[in-house]
Parts: structure tokens; C-alpha cells; sequence
């Protein structure tokens, strides 16, 4: 820090963006020295995406200056920063699927021979070039994509999750390429969710919070601990546990409402197994794109599982149609309100709508039966009725109190809620998780995903963590607070990661899946005896029985 | 959100483009009506003493089997569809009664008229809901189909046809005192039907919902293909009488009678305020769109324009209205 900026390769300072009511980023900065690979780490809505497209010049930031080699540079496109030095390299290719590698390349303008290079580098020497993209597979595509950015030789190279899928043997060729962009005349900023990673090729690291830079980490080991922390910060724990003693410790029914058995689907999810009991709810933590998505999906009734099974009440089950699982009990609560709602209608068509969906009650309408449904629903959940006309006018804590209200109105068996607190007021979280808790009290089962680690303590009565579609930990809701859960989450294992452990992962031989592997299969024991911290317990999936 | 509460309290509201807004988005029927009272006033204006009891009777009976075509389009549109079918499926009603009434009498030969219609809304209710073809083009194949067949049937029987049953001409062109048409008879308890199922029946939610957001209405548990076949065999049966009208109303029938009904039937559901991207409008103001745009063509006849100008100004009135509608239906 007694650099001064002449010194720094890139410098961004005072950033700040916000998108209506929501501060995406309050004041981040970042500094990355030449020759030097930084992680940029966050936890979910953290921040780090907008960074990176303020970086990219995707977004244009409210305030703040961004300067590279101690020149400043207002960057208005992603061309821009091209030509000016920054390039990223996303999760998802960026190549056209119909022109040939050679003809994506020239689109790009990118050097043939520095490319090849680099393709050798990586381990892909033999590539056709006039193979067309989309017939080339995709972890290909993604060496092809950093190959493409090594050789335009940047000064900023980006990684943005790039490693995350990857077969193993690539993982280790690319970390093996990145490492070796350390001490050269440019710099790699890296974001991964894998600290291994992290720990493995990076020299210091970022760390944002709530859109505020937080702290800058050399990179050593068992420097994982400080970066957790400071991704953490103070733990505020205003608010009261709800759940007390004696529902956390009910007895369980002899047969779950809701069973998972191995489901798997592709490559996203993979022998996720869990019962989930009447009267409880239960938690799911993950990071962004773990295989959450398909697992709700599949428990909707939205997408058929490619492997595994499903059991409502002992009894297996396969859904084709959302009806299939909301006539077996299953409702799903989106976090995304406009999937859910029909926002040109009325409040009351809305929560009425699960009513009129089987051909025998197309008929009249009961407008009587309605009305006191409606009603009885519209005051359980304290809705804001004085827009009368369309949903799209109200709020959005309102209006994710109507997709719930939908499904209340009916009596409710199993409720999936993935993430329904997202983008919505304090004071709607609450009376959401209130809700929560009265519902399971009164008998229902509830899965909750949340990004808000925060709520998993307030509401479950525990919760499974998935990592790489695995589900890699079970926590009692006693235990589940931040830090254990955003370990699980990050898959670290008690205590701290010992470098030498995360090397010899992250270099492990092809064929085994980076991470995921070890930790599902691994004990806690296989930690060395670092400070008992209390999550010890966070990889022990049997804890809570 | 705010558009109309904000604009009640500007300086002159009755001048303000939010109050338009708001009555328009709220109250279709007000603004059309009093379009509508416009036109009837312009007739007057154009050929004095025109606008009479005869006058009336004229209007509605040309006004009526375009309003039961438009109520096909109506209801396919509040799901984001279309039947471009209608047409060809009205004319092969009238031609088919015509040419088997004789034979086995007028109402077994309506009975296997819809019936035939019916058939034609399964198979298309089949493609768009099932096989998740486009209405747009599923309906348009299908009145190819239903006209191609038509006309074969036409070869068929062309020594036995005895033209429109006396039956279809009294209800299509006769008249209570000259002033009230039959076909009212038709339309009336028609169009009661429509406006009660649309608004208090689950099928009725149903169109809404998944011409709103067909995802949502899916993740409620709609099966949308049940919806869908229901539907279109719904718009082949309308237009089926729509068929029966226009053939006793003409006293033509012919395998193309109702093919120039098409284009306007898309028109009047349209000027009703009905959205062609689903989800909003009705029925009420789809019929007092068929009205508006009856009153247009006749103005437009009696001061003897060509047909060339009548179309023009109908492409340009249907342009201008969906241009309103999408200004003042828009949020923000």
C-alpha cells in the first residue's frame, strides 16, 4: 500500500452504481499491480459482476475513476476496453456458433500465431481451426476464448468464473497458464467460487462486500480464513431466532413428505439426496449456479431429472407438468415475480388462479367461495390492496406476498420457495418468514433456497448445502450461521485449507472432479488439526439425526 | 404507475394526455362509443335525413356476422393467437348447408356443417396447442385446407345445390318491422355468453392467463393445449354461424363469401382494444369496433368512393388505433 499509482497497472477507485432503490455497488475499488494475478472475491450480491462490467465498460459506474497505467480512462464499450487493454474471458464462450474458429478469430482480430501458441500452452495443439464453433465442444470453446485473449498479449487479462465447469484436466492446464502469467508486464484479475483456485495461483485478493471493498489479502497460507472473514464482516444478529427449541426438535413422522433420491440432471446435478418432513423447513445453500436451479426445477414438475427419484408421502412420483406436482402437493414460489404473476390482471385473478386450472372448474366461477378465499388469503399475508387494478402496479414486496398468497389460499402441503425474499423490503422479509414458520407449525413442509445466508438461521430448522450439484453438508439450523454456511457453501472444510492440499487439488489428476470429490468423500478428520472451530460440523451430513 | 393519479391533479385535466390515458385503458368503451356517435354523426352530415330506422337496420345486419367473427379473433388474440381461418371456415358453413339442405333438410345439414367446422378447430387447436405451431401460420395452412376442401366439395355437388335454404335468408336479411334484424336472435344471447364466460368463468380466466404470461399460467398448473384445442374449435363453431348469417344476409353461397370478412374481423377485435399480444380486452368492445367499422364502410359507399380508398382508409384506422392502444396501454 505504499505504492504509488504510477505503480499500478490498474487502479479503480470510488466506484459506485446504483439501479433504481438497489446500490449495486457503494464505493469498491480495486488495484492490481503489473505482473500479478488478483482474485476478486464476493459473496453472492456482493458486487463483483457489476465490478467486472463497470471494468468492461458493459456498465457505466455513477461515480468514481478508473485508471489504467496511472492514466485515467472513461471506457464507454466493451470494444473500447479491448482496445484499451482490458479483456475478459467469461463463463460462457464468446464465439459466433456458425463461422469457423479461423473466421471468429479474424472477427477479433486476433494474431494467428500468438493464438496457436497459446493453444499449445493449453494443451489443445492439434484444433482444427476450420472447424465450425458450434460443432467444437464446449470446454474447447472456453480454451479457445482464453487463448484467443492470451494472445492479444492484454494488460488486464479477466477471468469471470472461467474455470467453473471446466474438466479437471483443463482446470489444471489453465491455473497452470494463469500461474505463469505472474511476474509478466500484465495482470490477471481471477473470480472463482473455488478457493483452491484462489489459493493456488493467485498472489492477493479483493474482497467485496455489500459493494464496498473491504480488504486486500496477500495470498498465503491460510489466508482462506481472512478472506472468508472479511467477505462476512460483523455479524449483525439483531434479529431473534424464530424457530424456538421445541419445534427444532420435533419428532420426525415416519415417512418424509417430500424424498429425493440421487436425482441427478446432466451434468448440473448429481446424486442429490434429501427428505424434507412435515412440519419443518428446510434450507438449501448454494452459490450462484450449483444446481439449484435444475433441483427446483425438477421438484416443480418444470424439467424431468435425467437420473434418480421422487417420493411424496412414500410414494414415487414423476411429474411431466407443473400441474402434476402442484396436484401432488408440490407449489413453487419463483424468485423471479414476473414469471409467477399475470401482471396485467387483478390481485384477485391472481391468487385465484391455481382455482380454475382443472377442466372441471372451468365452469362458473363461485364468486362467493372466491371472494372468501381471496380475502382470507389477501389478510393472512397483509396484502397492500389499494391498487386495485394491476398486479404490475404494485410493489414488489407486495407483489411476492400475492405469489405466495396463491397458494395459501388453498391450504398448503409442500411449498418450494426458491429465493422469494429476493429484491424486497425488511419489513416483507419478515412477515415472509413469519409466514414460513406459522405454515410449517401448522404441518407443511417447506423448502427454502435463499442467497441470504442471513435467513437459513431465522427460518430453518436446517439446511443442505449444494456445491458442484452435489449436496456436500448438512447444517442444524442451531449451527447454520454465516460463516459455517458460507463455508459449506465454498466447500472449504473446517479449520483452514493447507496450501500444499489445495495445490496437489487443484492438480489432480484428470478424470476426478476438482473439488467436489474430496469433500463428499472426505471426513472432516482429513482437515489437520487446525483451531477446533465450531464449524467442524459443517461436513458432517448426519449431524442433525 | 402513477400516470393517473398524477394527472388528477394538473393544471386542466380534462386536457391532459394522462386522463385520455387512463380512460382509454380503463374504459375502452367510452372513447369508442363516442367514436362511434361521430361516425353516425358524419353520416348525417354527408347525406342528410340518411340516418333513419332503415338506416339502423342496414348497420346491424351487416354489422352482425362481423361482430361474430371478430369474436373469434378476439378470443384467440386474448391468448396471444389469431384464426386466420375464419374466413374460409364460414364460407365452407354456408356453402355446405346450402348444398345439403335441399337434400336432408336445413337442420341436419347445419348439424354436419358444424360438425365439419368443428373438426377443422380440433385439428387446428391440435397443431397450435400440441405441436406448438404458430397460430399464425397453423390458422392460415388451415383455411387453405378448409378452402381447398371446399372447393372439391363444390365439384362434388355442384348438379345438386339449391343455393341458400330459405331458412338462413329469413334469419340472415329479414327483419322485426324492417328495423331489428333475426340475426339479432343469434347474436344477443351469442354475445351474453361471451361476456359472462370471459369474465366469470375459470375457462374464461383461463384465456387471459396464459395470453398474459403463459409461464405463470403454467407454473399455476395450466395444461395451455387444453385451453388451446378448446378454443379454436370455440372460433370454428362462431364461425361457422358467422357463415350461416353472411350466407342468408347475401343470398350467396359460395366457397369464397367470407374470405373479404377476414381482414376486418382482425380490425373490429383490434379497434375494440382487444391486444394482439394476449392478455387484455374483451368482447364488448370487439362488437362496438364491428359497428364503428360498418358505419365506415357504408360513409364510405354513400360518398362514392372507390373500393381502393375504403381499403386504405381501413389499413389506416386499424394502424392509428394500435398505435393508441400500444401508447396509452404501455406503462410508464
Amino acid at each position: 500500500m505504499t505504492l504509488t499509482t504510477t505503480d499500478l497497472l490498474l487502479e479503480a477507485t470510488g466506484i459506485s452504481k446504483t439501479y433504481g432503490a438497489v446500490v449495486a455497488l457503494k464505493s469498491a475499488s480495486l488495484a492490481v499491480r503489473p505482473g500479478e494475478v488478483h482474485a476478486l472475491m464476493g459473496a453472492n450480491g456482493a458486487g463483483k459482476s457489476t465490478l467486472v462490467q463497470i471494468l468492461t465498460g458493459a456498465v457505466h459506474p455513477d461515480r468514481g475513476t478508473i485508471a489504467v497505467r496511472g492514466r485515467q480512462r472513461i471506457v464507454q464499450s466493451p470494444a473500447e476496453a479491448r482496445r484499451g487493454g482490458i479483456v475478459s474471458v467469461y463463463q460462457e464462450p464468446a464465439l459466433i456458433p456458425d463461422l469457423d474458429i479461423r473466421s471468429n478469430l479474424r472477427l477479433t482480430e486476433t494474431p494467428i500465431e500468438p493464438f496457436r501458441h497459446w493453444l499449445r500452452e493449453l494443451g489443445l495443439a492439434n484444433l482444427d481451426l476450420s472447424a465450425l464453433a458450434r460443432r467444437t465442444p464446449l470446454a474447447s470453446l472456453r480454451i479457445i476464448d482464453l487463448a484467443r485473449a492470451l494472445a492479444i498479449e492484454p494488460d488486464v487479462l479477466m477471468l469471470d468464473e472461467m474455470t467453473a465447469a471446466l474438466p479437471a484436466n483443463l482446470t489444471e492446464r489453465v491455473l497452470d497458464v494463469i500461474g505463469r502469467q505472474r511476474g509478466g508486464g500484465g495482470c490477471v484479475i481471477f473470480i472463482s467460487h473455488r478457493l483452491i483456485e484462489i489459493a493456488a495461483v493467485c498472489d492477493r485478493a479483493t474482497v467485496l462486500r455489500e459493494g464496498e471493498t473491504v480488504g486486500v489479502v496477500d495470498v498465503t497460507p491460510g489466508s482462506e480464513e481472512r478472506i472468508v472473514e472479511l467477505m462476512l464482516g460483523q455479524i449483525v444478529d439483531e434479529m431473534p431466532a424464530v424457530p424456538e427449541g421445541a419445534d427444532r426438535d420435533r419428532s420426525r413422522a415416519a415417512t418424509p413428505r417430500l424424498a429425493a433420491r440421487e436425482l441427478s440432471a446432466g451434468t448440473k446435478l448429481q446424486d442429490v439426496s434429501f427428505d424434507l418432513y412435515p412440519g419443518e423447513v428446510l434450507g438449501v445453500v448454494a452459490l450462484e449456479g450449483q444446481g439449484q436451479d435444475e433441483l427446483f426445477d425438477i421438484l416443480a414438475g418444470s424439467r424431468h431429472p435425467s437420473g434418480g427419484e421422487l417420493l411424496v408421502d412414500g410414494t414415487p412420483v414423476s411429474f411431466h407438468h407443473p400441474a402434476d406436482a402442484i396436484r401432488a402437493g408440490l407449489v413453487y414460489i419463483a424468485a423471479d415475480r414476473a414469471e409467477a404473476l399475470l401482471m396485467q390482471r387483478s390481485i384477485r385473478e391472481n391468487i385465484g388462479l391455481p382455482f380454475i386450472t382443472r377442466i372441471r372448474r372451468w365452469g362458473l366461477i363461485n364468486t362467493g367461495e372466491e371472494h372468501r378465499l381471496v380475502d382470507s388469503a389477501i389478510a393472512t399475508l397483509r396484502i397492500d390492496t389499494r391498487a386495485q387494478g394491476e398486479v404490475r402496479q404494485l410493489s414488489g414486496g407486495n407483489q411476492q406476498k400475492v405469489t405466495i398468497a396463491r397458494w395459501v389460499a388453498g391450504g398448503v402441503k409442500t411449498m418450494l420457495c426458491f429465493d422469494p425474499t429476493r429484491g424486497i423490503d425488511i419489513r416483507t422479509k419478515d412477515q415472509i418468514y413469519l409466514l414460513l414458520r406459522d405454515l410449517a407449525a401448522a404441518g407443511a413442509a417447506i423448502l427454502l433456497y435463499t442467497s441470504e445466508l442471513k435467513e437459513v438461521q431465522l427460518v430453518c430448522d436446517r439446511a443442505i448445502v449444494i456445491f458442484g450439484g452435489r449436496v456436500v453438508a448438512e447444517i442444524g439450523g442451531a449451527d447454520a450461521d454465516e460463516p459455517a454456511l458460507l463455508r459449506a457453501a465454498y466447500n472449504l472444510k473446517s479449520g483452514a485449507v493447507i496450501p500444499e492440499l489445495a495445490a496437489a487439488e487443484a492438480h489432480s489428476e484428470a478424470g476426478a472432479a476438482p473439488s467436489s470429490e474430496v469433500a463428499a468423500g472426505g471426513s472432516p478428520d482429513a482437515a489437520p488439526a487446525e483451531p477446533a472451530e465450531p464449524s467442524a460440523e459443517t461436513t458432517a451430513p448426519e449431524h442433525n439425526r | 404507475m402513477s400516470g393517473v393519479a398524477g394527472a388528477s391533479k394538473a393544471r386542466s385535466p380534462w386536457l391532459s394526455a394522462a386522463v385520455w390515458r387512463g380512460l382509454f385503458r380503463d374504459r375502452p368503451m367510452i372513447p369508442l362509443l363516442a367514436l362511434l356517435a361521430m361516425l353516425v354523426v358524419a353520416s348525417e352530415l354527408v347525406r342528410p335525413g340518411i340516418v333513419g330506422p332503415d338506416w339502423i337496420g342496414v348497420i346491424l345486419r351487416a354489422a352482425v356476422p362481423l361482430a361474430i367473427l371478430a369474436g373469434c379473433q378476439t378470443l384467440t388474440m386474448l391468448t396471444g393467437g389469431i384464426d386466420l381461418s375464419v374466413g374460409a371456415v364460414a364460407s365452407m358453413s354456408g356453402f355446405v348447408v346450402a348444398s345439403l339442405a335441399a337434400g336432408t333438410g336445413t337442420p341436419t345439414a347445419i348439424v354436419i356443417a358444424l360438425v365439419a367446422a368443428a373438426l377443422a378447430g380440433l385439428v387446428t387447436g391440435i397443431g397450435v396447442g400440441v405441436f406448438r405451431v404458430h397460430p399464425l401460420i397453423m390458422t392460415l395452412g388451415m383455411g387453405l385446407v378448409v378452402l381447398g376442401l371446399a372447393n372439391f366439395w363444390q365439384l362434388q355437388t355442384l348438379m345438386s345445390s339449391t343455393g341458400v335454404p330459405p331458412e338462413l335468408r329469413w334469419l340472415g336479411s329479414g327483419a322485426f318491422a324492417q328495423v331489428l334484424p333475426y340475426s339479432l336472435l343469434v347474436i344477443v344471447p351469442l354475445a351474453a355468453v361471451i361476456l359472462v364466460g370471459l369474465r366469470r368463468t375459470g375457462y374464461g380466466r383461463l384465456l387471459y392467463a396464459i395470453g398474459d404470461n403463459p409461464i405463470a399460467a403454467r407454473l399455476a398448473g395450466a395444461r395451455s393445449w387444453q385451453i388451446l384445442v378448446v378454443l379454436y374449435v370455440i372460433s370454428a363453431l362462431l364461425a361457422a354461424v358467422a357463415g350461416f348469417l353472411l350466407s342468408g344476409y347475401t343470398n350467396v353461397a359460395s366457397v369464397s363469401l367470407a374470405d373479404s370478412a377476414l381482414l376486418p374481423s382482425v380490425a373490429a377485435a383490434v379497434i375494440g382494444g382487444t391486444s394482439i399480444l394476449g392478455g387484455r380486452g374483451g368482447y364488448g368492445g370487439t362488437m362496438v369496433g364491428a359497428l364503428i367499422l360498418t358505419v365506415i364502410t357504408s360513409l364510405l359507399s354513400s360518398l362514392g368512393y372507390p373500393d381502393a380508398v375504403t381499403q386504405i382508409l381501413f389499413g389506416a384506422i386499424i394502424v392509428a388505433v394500435a398505435a393508441a392502444y400500444a401508447r396509452v396501454t404501455s406503462q410508464s
